[in-house]
């Protein structure tokens, strides 16, 4: 109100504008307080563990507090048009073919080379090879849920039948790595049909919640069945896989030549992580390999239809449950090869590895990575399997991080942060 | 036979549990037909809220027990019900008309969200409170064994059956109540006729959540320890319950919860109980499988 003589336009638009303040700091106001009770209870006091008293930090609720305050506040000068909106979920600009195929061949080249790189070493090789089990998983439920959309929530369970067939059948058979790498995927498979006969019928919400049933009569059964499977105290000494059928061990038994022995060189426990990085790489492979020609394959593009409409479906002929069942096993057989990958790698198994903690890692990978993308799956596999190395701090904070970010994906990014997956089959404008 | 009456009484207790939080689950899924997957969270946080206002109380000197009750179940239902608004608000309210995985994958993310947070802010150890309220009586005696029902036990079904009739009354009698019957039956449409749907759905929301607070309380009370993870069993016992009596029907719900419950005791009592969650898991699948539509609940109709 400086002018002598304000235009009645500009004191309108003054008096708009200070209307409009009083909305926004209204607002803000309201998202403060909700902030505060929100905060207070659970950040506000923190009980001891007897429940006879009580530490409070108050500092930080009123941290928390005036950020959201002033969050909201900013957020109301951020014009509409520039704010983050949820994009639409069909497939739009997508980018070009030839940058994912580059992408995808220099992320190849990466892990070939990666042993004989200078950052290699038995923590990152180590770490590579879980990073390819994650990879394995994520391609596997990626099937189930990316292309059929068909929510498991109880993926682990198939890991958990890999990795105990593959324990068990050397503990009672002597099977080695090599007899049960394939067995063990069978075995998921026919596990995968026989649970999904019965639960495919249902619909989408409805067989998650039986999928997560599953998976934890899978993990309590193990856990209680301690004849069998040594119950909680897990099944130790799973031998690593063999080359041609020569281990790579300092010294053998007799009759056995080890790997060492017949090339000369002195043992180095490296050389076994390396060999198990490679097989575990070859498995990603044929699984990627696998994955990319099914999906063109009727059966394939029978998964993709399902996921878009059930019920076109069926008016066209398919038999939505054969569909699904497939899609189920083909799932179910993946992640019984990566089981078989997670007992030789760590040697030792407990229903511990198997909770629903991981089924919900495994099922944000395949969020993250954008539903039904090989690529973004990968490279998401590979971020959440290394972030927990950045130091125990961040490891703390890893879930709540995975939670947060699967929210904020499904509104902004529902297709997943690195959306570069392809239609299999399009019709192409000529 | 007294054994039998022993586990009844506990079938029971559990059950009136059970149905609060299946309560919860069975209005959200009515109105917006989705799983609220972090419902189990909402609850757990709820027994949270509730053993940080008994030792906040106590420090304050408030420490008659019926006073107290009153002032937690008070505070815990109105917390509680701040976050259940906060949930919707934030995780499910801007995915409305997205895919069909949508919320439910947003909801599972809010799950382990809300998991790690309270696992952050108050510690992984199980949190213990010493029993409130105590004592109780001798339903019967027969042979050398005691058939006990607790003081706790009468009020725990007590305030269920009393929460129960309140919200029944709302959901039949009060413009609210008509709001959300419209709004279930099409979304759409009730709009087009005045409802705020957003502030419908949000009250659902707020209900729901205060009514599994009192889960929490009770839980609290009744076994006097627990910890961060207590969300994700409870929730899919409740869930199941609401799956059992009929997903969207309340009468249902209470139905559903007092069957698992007794399903639990009874099999806790007469059967190795390490397969006891194993039992209830059972049941939700053979429930989806030949009877999706739950004992009171009507069939669905899969529409184009």
């Amino acid at each position: 109100m400086m002018a002598a003589q304000p235009a009645p336009e500009a004191a309108m638009s003054a008096q708009a504008a200070e209307r409009a303040m009083t909305a926004r700091l209204k607002d803000a106001a309201l998202a403060g307080t909700i902030a505060f009770a929100l905060a207070l209870p659970l950040i506000g006091f923190r009980t001891t563990d007897t429940g006879q008293g009580f530490t409070t930090r108050f500092g930080w609720v009123g941290i928390g507090t005036a950020a959201v305050f002033a969050g909201r506040l900013l957020l109301g000068f951020v014009p509409r048009r520039f704010r983050l909106r949820q994009r639409a979920t069909r497939y739009t600009a997508l980018p070009e073919g030839r940058a994912v195929t580059i992408a995808a061949i220099a992320l190849i080249a990466c892990a070939i080379l990666l042993p004989v790189s200078p950052f290699a070493s038995r923590r990152s090789i180590d770490l590579a090879t879980l990073a390819l089990i994650y990879i394995i998983l994520g391609w596997g439920l990626n099937v189930v849920v990316g292309l059929a959309g068909l929510l498991d929530l109880g993926y682990v369970a198939f890991y958990a039948v890999g990795a105990y067939s593959f324990a068990l059948g050397f503990q009672w058979y002597g099977l080695s790595f090599w007899n049960m790498l394939p067995l063990s995927g069978l075995i998921a498979a026919a596990a995968g049909i026989l649970l999904g006969i019965p639960v495919l019928r249902l619909r989408g919400d409805y067989l998650a919640i039986v999928t997560l049933g599953f998976g934890e009569i899978v993990r309590i059964v193990i856990n209680n069945w301690s004849a069998v499977t040594g119950g909680p105290n897990g099944i130790g000494d799973i031998p690593r896989p063999t080359v041609f059928g020569m281990p790579i061990a300092p010294g053998a038994p007799p009759g056995v030549t080890t790997l060492n022995h017949l090339l000369g060189i002195p043992y180095d426990p490296i050389q076994r992580l390396v060999w198990l990085y490679y097989v575990a790489l070859a498995v990603a492979l044929a699984v990627n390999w696998f994955s990319l020609r099914i999906r063109r394959l009727p059966i394939g593009r029978a998964w993709e239809a399902l996921r878009e409409d059930e019920i076109a479906c069926r008016a066209l002929g398919l038999n939505p449950t054969t569909i699904k069942l497939s899609a189920f096993a083909t799932g179910a057989m993946t992640g019984g090869f990566a089981g078989v990958l997670f007992a030789a790698r760590a040697g030792f198994i407990s229903p511990e590895s198997f909770n629903f903690q991981e089924s919900a890692t495994v099922l944000s990978i395949v969020v993250l990575g954008g539903m039904g993308s090989q690529l973004g799956v990968a490279l998401a596999a590979i971020i959440l399997a290394t972030l927990p190395e950045f130091g125990r701090e961040f490891a703390q904070y890893r879930l709540l991080l995975f939670g947060a970010a699967m929210v904020a994906i499904m509104i902004w990014r529902p297709r997943g942060i690195f959306t570069v997956r392809a239609p299999s089959v399009r019709l192409d404008r000529t | 036979m007294a054994y039998f009456l022993q586990q009844l009484v506990n079938g029971l207790t559990l059950g009136a549990i059970y149905a609060l939080i299946a309560i919860g689950y069975t209005m959200v899924y009515g109105i917006v037909g989705m799983i609220n997957f972090a419902h189990g969270e909402i609850f757990m946080i709820g027994a949270f809220i509730s053993l940080v206002g008994f030792v906040v109380l106590g420090a304050f000197g408030i420490t008659w027990v019926p006073l107290a009750l009153a002032l937690v179940l008070l505070i815990a239902m109105l917390l509680t019900a701040v976050y259940g608004w906060a949930v919707e608000r934030i995780a499910y309210r801007p995915l409305r008309g997205s895919f069909r995985l949508a919320p439910l994958i947003s909801a599972i993310g809010m799950s382990i969200f809300l998991q790690n947070y309270v696992l952050l802010a108050q510690g992984a150890h199980e949190k213990t409170l010493p029993p409130l309220i105590t004592g109780g009586f001798e339903l019967m005696r027969s042979g050398g064994f005691v058939v006990s029902v607790s003081w706790l036990q009468i009020i725990i079904v007590g305030v269920t059956l009393v929460l129960m009739a309140i919200f029944t009354a709302v959901i039949q009698g009060t413009a609210l109540g008509r709001a959300q019957r419209a709004t279930e039956q099409d979304m759409t449409m009730a709009a087009l006729l005045g409802i705020d749907v957003d502030r419908t759905v949000s009250l659902t929301f707020v209900i729901g959540a205060a009514l599994a607070a009192v889960a929490g309380l009770m839980v609290t009370l009744q076994y006097g320890v627990i910890d961060f993870f207590i969300g994700f069993l409870a929730g899919i016992k409740a869930f199941t319950a609401a799956v059992l009596g009929g997903i969207g029907s309340l009468p249902g719900a209470v139905l559903g919860g007092l069957l698992i419950g007794l399903i639990e005791a009874f099999w806790s009592g007469y059967c190795p109980s390490e397969y006891k969650d194993v039992a209830v898991f059972v049941v939700l699948i053979l429930v989806l499988m030949f009877r999706p539509s739950g004992l009171l609940g009507r069939p669905e109709v899969e529409k184009v």
